[in-house]
């Protein structure tokens, strides 16, 4: 087993073990930290698939700047009466009943089908450099995408601040 | 087994190496940068700093560390004891784990059948990376706040992160004019890019260099932007609850942050590992500045060992200029002897050389300037800084179009006018800018508010 | 080299423990978290098919979705905030004021 692999398997361990911790927490502030441990061990997911830019990016935007916010936003709302209540609710064994029968058939579906799937084979070295074909991607062929995706951004900060003033 | 083992990690031993000597060496660069901010301040306050621990108060840093690892750990009574352990640590970590960006010296190297750079990795994203890796280290800051348990360290992490954030933008912009310049994110091929054009790109832009001075100056909580660590504002701000090993934990952090960010714009703007006049012939006797330089350092020590008082001072100092003759060897040789080894030690030493030089500008700005109030802060880094430097993006942009020649489409014109007109044209609409601050300050004083 | 349907089955075990999340727990800014697990699990997915399939678009579609997933977090925290301060709770389960 290479290096490439054992980086793969560890991340992918890594990712589920704090999704799982995140959803199980009573202390919001520790579900945080373990999204975060999640979303760095995507990063490096998406680092040992060779898509370095979005591995920066993950780590910038996400981590460095989503996880932030829930940060803030926890210390801002956090009572320490929650600590007490419990953290799950009525319907906990239902839902985790229809969302495995829901996930189930999807596997299944896919499980069966997967003789009609005709992928490719992996062309390697396809996606160098990176950063270079991501950026030209960006601002040649996803161009409109992109000028949304900012103007997007600007009306949820406009709305952010809006609803979060005291008196508008 | 063992050999699987070794073909296992045989391809990635350099870099193992590296990042070894870094994890050892760098808590004792930092002490002795610390050392070299008291003497700074010492300097500039018209006194002496510490003359007692070692010679000259070498041995202080070493003195330092012994008492912080042997003081005892306090943990407040309701904190949240998971926060309080992992949040020193991913400062640490983060600062650290920065440096596997920066490349100190030029040139690929054998070892073990795999190519190495000077560097514990020649990533093609350095510079992002960097930059993603610096902004972890937000989480040890509000974490640490929020784990204290205490007013004091929450309103000082808030306000730290707050301040982090906000200046992180600026920071980038301005890194973005460089690598506009540079063309690639590699902090090996921005060097390289500079050493083929044989100019430092301060030169090509100076404003983007400021901006990106004092968005680090701020990023890394120093003084005048240090308000979330005053001591005579909010305790220690985050740091007020931890104590012994975990502070010297979050110290050692903002040290590392701060020769992190020192490392960076050396790279992108001070020319990394590249000599003054790299590539003029008639410069070339500053290749015997290293060397003159330590020689210099062994010969101060070597002048005042007579006049210590204590024994233990005249060893600690003759071992000291020892070290300094072995290092002015060691630089001489490349020179004279072993051209082979020119790059990697003179490069390493430019680049330290120039990192050591930003650092004193950090420490001269802190005892320099007075304290920026929190409001003032923000308004300076959201309302001028990020809007400055993102038309210096612009501004820059125009200017390399005008730069290329006629048939691409440009207008031929030379580096130092494009760099007056990117300069020029950012600084008329700071200045506008600051106007316009100034008639709302003006406004908001009138209106009696 | 990792065959890509083993990146598939871990978005696929990563977007069940998501909804998972979403379903089952009270407190408001954990549903939001996991909504952002999903988010993730959904990017893995479009990354090993770019990798697998040499196409660059599959990594732009993943940045959008992390520009959108931002933009969605700085929403949703907002409104939480403005309904704690009106409310004083952020328990999806007491939030049930247009219930009969």
């Amino acid at each position: 087993m290479t290096l490439n692999t054992f980086i793969f398997y560890f991340f992918s361990a890594l990712a589920v073990i704090s999704a799982l911790l995140m959803i199980t927490r009573r202390n919001v502030v520790h579900s945080a930290i373990f999204l975060i441990t999640a979303l760095l061990a995507t990063a490096g997911i998406f680092l040992q698939l060779r898509a370095e830019f979005l591995f920066a990016v993950q780590i910038i935007l996400y981590v460095g700047g989503i996880m932030v916010l829930f940060l803030f936003v926890i210390m801002l709302v956090n009572l320490d009466v929650a600590v007490r209540q419990a953290a799950f609710n009525r319907q906990a064994w239902l839902a985790i009943l229809m969302a495995g029968a829901m996930m189930g058939t999807v596997a299944l579906a896919v499980w069966l089908g997967r003789a009609s799937v005709h992928l490719p084979p992996v062309k390697a070295g396809a996606l160098e450099p990176n950063t270079e074909l991501v950026g030209e991607a960006l601002f040649q062929n996803f161009m409109l995408p992109f000028e949304i995706a900012s103007v997007l951004l600007l009306v949820a900060m406009i709305g952010a601040v809006v609803m979060s003033k005291k008196r508008i | 087994m063992i050999d699987l083992l070794i073909r296992f990690f045989a391809p990635h031993l350099v870099p193992l190496i590296i990042v070894l000597v870094v994890v050892l060496v760098l808590p004792l660069l930092a002490g002795y940068v610390v050392l070299l901010e008291r003497k700074v301040m010492a300097d500039i306050q018209a006194r002496l700093g510490p003359m007692r621990v070692g010679p000259h108060g070498l041995l202080q840093p070493i003195a330092d560390a012994v008492k912080l690892l042997l003081k005892e750990d306090i943990i407040p009574e309701n904190a949240d004891r998971f926060l309080f352990w992992i949040a020193p640590l991913i400062s640490v970590t983060a600062a650290m784990v920065a440096f596997a960006g920066l490349t100190f010296a030029p040139g690929k190297y054998e070892f073990f059948g795999h190519l190495n750079t000077v560097a514990v990795a020649d990533l093609n994203i350095g510079i992002l990376f960097i930059v993603a890796v610096s902004s972890m280290g937000i989480f040890g800051i509000v974490l640490g706040g929020w784990a204290s348990n205490s007013h004091y360290s929450l309103l000082g992490a808030l306000r730290s992160s707050a301040q982090m954030v906000s200046y992180e933008t600026a920071a980038g912009m301005a890194l973005i004019s460089g690598l506009l310049l540079a063309g690639s994110l590699s902090t090996r091929a921005i060097v390289e890019k500079q050493a083929a054009e044989g100019v430092w790109y301060v030169f090509f832009a100076p404003l983007a260099f400021f901006i990106y001075m004092v968005a680090s100056i701020a990023e890394t909580n120093r003084a005048p932007f240090d308000l979330p660590e005053a001591e005579s504002e909010l305790v220690a701000g985050y740091m007020t609850e931890f104590s012994g090993f975990r502070w010297a934990l979050y110290f050692l952090a903002e040290y590392c942050n701060m020769i992190v960010v020192a490392g960076i714009a050396t790279t992108v703007f001070l020319g990394g590992w590249l000599r003054p006049f790299e590539g003029t012939r008639e410069a070339d006797f500053l290749d015997l500045a290293p060397t003159v330089i330590f020689l210099g350092f062994a010969g101060y020590c070597l002048w005042r060992v007579p006049r210590q008082f204590e024994k233990i001072h005249k060893i600690v100092l003759s071992i000291f200029a020892g070290l300094c003759f072995v290092i002015a060897a060691a630089l001489a040789l490349p020179v004279t002897v072993q051209p082979a080894w020119k790059p990697v030690l003179h490069g390493v030493f430019w680049f330290l050389a120039k990192v050591v030089a930003y650092l004193y500008a950090f420490m001269w700005f802190r005892f320099t300037f007075p304290r920026y109030r929190f409001d003032q802060l923000m308004r300076l880094g959201w309302q001028w800084m990020i809007p400055v430097s993102i038309v210096h993006v612009m501004m820059l942009g125009l200017a390399l179009v005008l730069q290329r020649p006629p048939q691409q489409g440009g207008l031929g014109w030379a580096w130092w006018q494009g760099m007056l007109v990117s300069t020029g044209g950012t600084l008329l609409v700071a200045a506008w800018l600051g106007a316009l601050g100034e008639r709302r300050t003006q406004r908001i004083a009138e209106s009696g508010v | 080299m990792v065959p890509t349907e083993h990146y598939l089955a871990l978005s696929f075990v990563l977007f069940t423990i998501g909804v998972i999340g979403v379903l089952t727990r009270r407190n408001v800014i954990i549903i939001l978290m996991s909504i952002e697990l999903i988010l993730n699990a959904v990017n893995i997915n479009l990354v090993a098919f770019s990798r697998h399939l040499g196409d660059v678009g599959g990594q732009v579609f993943a940045i959008f979705i992390i520009t959108d997933a931002a933009a969605e977090a700085a929403v949703g925290l907002g409104i939480i905030i403005a309904f704690f301060r009106n409310r004083s709770t952020i328990l999806a389960d007491e939030m049930d004021l247009l219930k009969w």
